[in-house]
């Protein structure tokens, strides 16, 4: 039965096709919402989370990523004006990693763009974008559908990840990082990608809610041996900022979302001009980003950092000189893997370069109900800061 | 085809105006018209076998004072059957009231001394306000922007003159600029001919009722128009608004300009993200450094440029930029001189009983429907001159407001029934008119669409209101006729400052296009 709208707002934050299993799993009781969900933050202990995406094998439930199915003849040309890359060139069973601009070159967002056939195409994003989606359709022959709700996807990350799915039955032996295969599985369809979110061996989950409990309990039941365990946001927040990856609204504001106007951010401002395929035609906001290539008038570089100490500096103001302020820190951790202190943060130009000799951050730990104010030298560094050959290793190694 | 440095997409007042400032620069220009004669919305044309229309446009008040004298219209033909129309508000009592000379200098008719007083003190601030606002009419609206090309001299120039209007007079400025013409006439005047007449002005050609907001500083917007000099005058070219067409077809061609017509552009051609050149309908090409589209905005970027070359944000705001016309345009064909209760023909024949009946005219199209009784003006150009009908017949041209521009009725139905109640109004004013109708021709907005190009049938390419006015006009961000694509511009009436035959859109586009690109 469907649930009636109107009483919506007793339960505001829905739950996923998993919920079951991760309430079940859920042993701190530990829930935090993200897009309209109900999500387990840690499960039940934080660093063995962590662990084992590094060393084992992790489950983490991603339905509230929000997906849309591009359709249509039209489906390549609007995807080529709607995103900086050429989505021509992605071929039938591949996925990349995209952002779109507005009109000004500025990020609406990004996420990962899967190619399912020739005319059929998913977006996979952290924020809602039908509006603008919709308005970018005029004139060209697509359909587009929300369909979020309809998938239920599971992200399994770590060096055993390709033993664990083998003992379940999927072979993805030959399958490269960014491609994907469809698999029969309960009495529908599985599709694995060998993408993720955690910069280590890894991949994606997809089928529908109906196959969603069975799917959970298939995994878990094959990757006993190898420790497989639920992970929560925090331990992948974790992963992530040690793969240098951005999260939108965390480490940067969507330019539709943004009431400040200087809070927006152009590809060039968050290190991501390489994805743009100048040579493939229009796309929104092409012009503005040629004048501000042309121009030099970028403002701010997005740049990886590691700190003195082992003091995270998360929401940390960046000092030149210990005196002006130049930048801010959007997410930061110390780093089990690296055995570092690592950032990421935004630095106003030229502080990212010929001015990055002489960077401080302003750190109030606090200790016992009490901020201690730190000046901690800063150096700028190669994203990621971990990036094991695993990751990319075609057939990976079978622990 | 020899080879252009500017090709002109639409050969109208305005796509004629830029074409020949653009030519006497030096540059070789091709204008490209659909129609088989240049002109838009001046052209004439018979719609009865020897019954020919002035125009779409009857009246002209807004002929740009540079286009005038820079095409010289005068040498090529375009002379005046008067400058100095008066207007009646007809009474169907026959207790007419004449507007005489511009706006009304003089009241003829049934009115106390203390409205006579009244008005002149009302049109004398009108036209106080309407003669600081016009000098913008003739520049490029500015930019919010720094480093953008703005005149800044000439700009502190027009602010100025408006700040020397007085203390008093600047206060007062600044409370009215925004307000609805329905409040002003009734805090000033008591004579509802006159204000009937005066709120039939304001709201003419826009899909605004008196009462909506903003609509005085449409009524300004007509009176910083011109005749011969004369402020807020009225104007008959002689032989119609068709002499002003082929006068300035006349002068363009003299220049050098190319004028092809009967020739419809596909596309644009756009190589290196840059206008390159147009398509024709059948295939042909046109190649020249500089495009300029005299043509709708909304048709210009979502038919010839398409929306694959714009932004998605663009290409959203130039699709709702509103563009609903109210306008119809009734031509009949009399076989005698019809009689409006004794009201002189040589005169604007206004049937607008009351500012309240313009209103209720208005509220109709709201929904979609027609008006029971619309609001029209009427010229008859057969009481002027002879040519536009055989020998003792008369044509007679209006303007009727309100009709709706995407009926719920059906076009053909709400047509037959704008004509009918357009009829039985002018009946109540003219009394066996309908008996010498031996024919009757009515364009809806959407027939005007058609046949002009006029998205929504509105006669300004887009609706000339305050949100679409000046620095937002036709849309923000492309209101100095350059446009995102390199090597298009926009010149026609969707641009500032609007249209009317007035050709100001055309010339400001070509002085910025003579400012940003060298030949």
């Amino acid at each position: 039965m469907k649930a009636d709208p109107k009483l919506d707002y007793r339960t505001p934050l829905r739950q996923t096709p998993f919920h079951a299993r991760t309430a079940a799993a859920n042993k701190m009781n530990s829930w935090g919402p993200w897009g309209g969900y109900t999500t387990a933050l840690e499960f039940d202990d934080g660093s063995m989370e962590y662990t084992a995406i590094r060393n084992a094998a992790s489950v983490f439930d991603l339905c509230p990523m929000v997906k849309y199915r591009i359709s249509g003849p039209d489906a390549v040309a609007y995807l080529n004006r709607l995103m900086v890359r050429d989505a021509a060139k992605l071929s039938v069973g591949g996925v990349h990693y995209t952002i779109w601009c507005d009109d000004a070159g500025k990020i609406v967002d990004d996420g990962t763009l899967f190619r399912l056939s020739e005319s059929e195409y998913r977006i996979c994003c952290q924020e809602r974008h039908l509006p603008w989606l919709t308005c970018s359709a005029m004139g060209y022959n697509v359909q587009i559908r929300e369909e979020t709700e309809e998938i239920a996807a599971l992200s399994l990350q770590g060096p055993c990840t390709y033993a664990v799915l083998k003992a379940a039955g999927f072979d993805v032996t030959d399958l490269k990082p960014f491609r994907m295969r469809v698999f029969a599985f309960d009495g529908g369809e599985l599709m694995i990608s060998r993408t993720g979110f955690t910069g280590d061996l890894g991949y994606e989950l997809w089928t529908t809610p109906a196959h969603a409990l069975a799917l959970w309990d298939h995994l878990f039941a094959a990757g006993a041996p190898w420790g497989i365990r639920p992970i929560g946001s925090h331990a992948l927040d974790l992963a992530r900022i040690e793969a240098g990856f951005i999260i939108t609204n965390m480490d940067f504001v969507p330019s539709h979302q943004a009431v400040r106007e200087d809070r927006c951010r152009s590809p060039f401002e968050l290190g991501l001009d390489w994805l743009i395929d100048w040579d493939k035609g229009h796309f929104t906001g092409r012009r503005a980003l040629v004048q501000e290539k042309a121009t030099g008038s970028s403002e701010w570089a997005m740049i990886g950092i590691e700190i003195e100490g082992n003091v995270s500096a998360e929401g940390s103001l960046i000092y030149h000189d210990k005196k002006h302020e130049v930048g801010y820190i959007t997410a930061a951790a110390w780093s089990p893997t690296t055995k570092r202190n690592i950032a990421l943060a935004h630095l106003k130009r030229p502080y990212q370069a010929e001015k990055s000799g002489n960077i401080w951050v302003e750190v109030y730990a606090l200790r016992e109900l009490q901020f201690h104010k730190l000046m901690l030298k800063a150096t700028l560094c190669e994203r990621p800061f971990f990036a094991p050959g695993r990751r990319r290793a075609t057939p990976p190694a079978l622990f | 085809m020899p080879s252009f440095d500017v090709i002109v997409i639409g050969g109208g007042t305005n796509g004629l105006a830029a074409a020949h400032r653009l030519q006497k620069s030096g540059r070789k220009v091709l204008v490209l018209e659909q129609a088989q004669v240049a002109g838009g919305a001046a052209v004439a044309s018979e719609f009865a076998p020897g019954f020919r229309s002035p125009g779409l446009a009857h009246i002209a008040n807004m002929l740009d004072a540079r286009m005038m004298a820079g095409m010289d219209l005068a040498r090529h033909g375009l002379n005046f059957a008067t400058t100095n129309l008066s207007s009646t508000a007809l009474s169907p009592t026959g207790d007419h009231l004449v507007l005489e000379g511009a706006v009304g200098a003089n009241l003829k008719g049934t009115v106390p001394d203390t409205e006579r007083q009244a008005w002149a003190a009302l049109r004398k601030q009108l036209l106080g306000f309407a003669g600081v606002l016009a000098p913008f009419k003739q520049i490029t609206a500015p930019r919010i922007a720094k480093g953008v090309g703005n005149d800044y001299f000439k700009l502190a120039k027009l602010g100025l003159a408006v700040r020397m209007l007085g203390k008093s007079d600047f206060r007062e400025f600044l409370r009215m600029i925004l307000i609805n013409v329905y409040d002003v006439l009734n805090d000033e005047l008591t004579d509802t001919r006159l204000k009937g007449l005066l709120a039939f002005d304001a709201t003419l050609g826009s899909w605004l009722g008196p009462r909506s907001p903003n609509s005085l500083i449409l009524l300004l917007n007509r009176l910083a128009g011109e005749a011969s000099g004369q402020r807020a005058a009225l104007s008959l070219p002689k032989g119609g608004m068709g002499a002003v067409a082929a006068a300035m077809v006349r002068a363009a061609v003299a220049t050098g300009v190319t004028l092809r017509t009967g020739v419809a552009v596909e596309s644009l051609i756009i190589e290196d993200d840059r206008a390159v050149g147009v398509r024709l309908v059948g295939g042909e090409e046109a190649r020249a450094a500089t495009i300029v589209s005299a043509i709708n905005p909304k048709t210009t970027f979502l038919k010839l440029v398409g929306p694959r070359h714009l932004d998605a944000g663009f290409a959203k705001r130039i699709s709702d930029q509103k563009s609903r016309g109210a306008a119809a345009k009734l031509h009949l064909a009399l076989k005698a001189a019809p009689d409006f209760k004794g009201a002189d023909l040589k005169s604007r024949l206004v049937i607008a009983p009351s500012a309240e009946a313009v209103e209720l005219a208005y509220n109709a199209v709201k929904y979609g429907e027609v008006p029971k009784r619309p609001v029209m003006e009427i010229v008859l150009p057969t009481a002027f001159e002879s040519g536009f009908a055989p020998d003792g017949q008369h044509v007679l041209s209006a303007v009727v407001q309100y009709a709706p521009h995407a009926p719920k009725a059906g076009p053909a139905a709400a047509r037959a029934e704008m004509l009918e109640n357009t009829l039985a109004m002018i009946e109540e004013h003219a009394p066996g008119i309908r008996a010498l109708v031996t024919h009757a021709e009515l364009l809806m907005p959407y027939d005007i669409e058609a046949r002009y190009g006029m998205i929504g049938g509105n006669w300004h390419h887009g609706e000339l209101s305050v949100e679409q006015m000046l620095i937002l006009r036709p849309i923000a961000g492309i209101a100095q006729y350059a446009t995102p694509i390199d090597g298009l511009w926009l010149a026609g009436a969707g641009c500032h400052p609007g249209g009317g035959i007035s050709g100001a859109a055309g010339i400001n586009a070509a002085e910025r296009i003579l400012k940003e690109v060298r030949a």
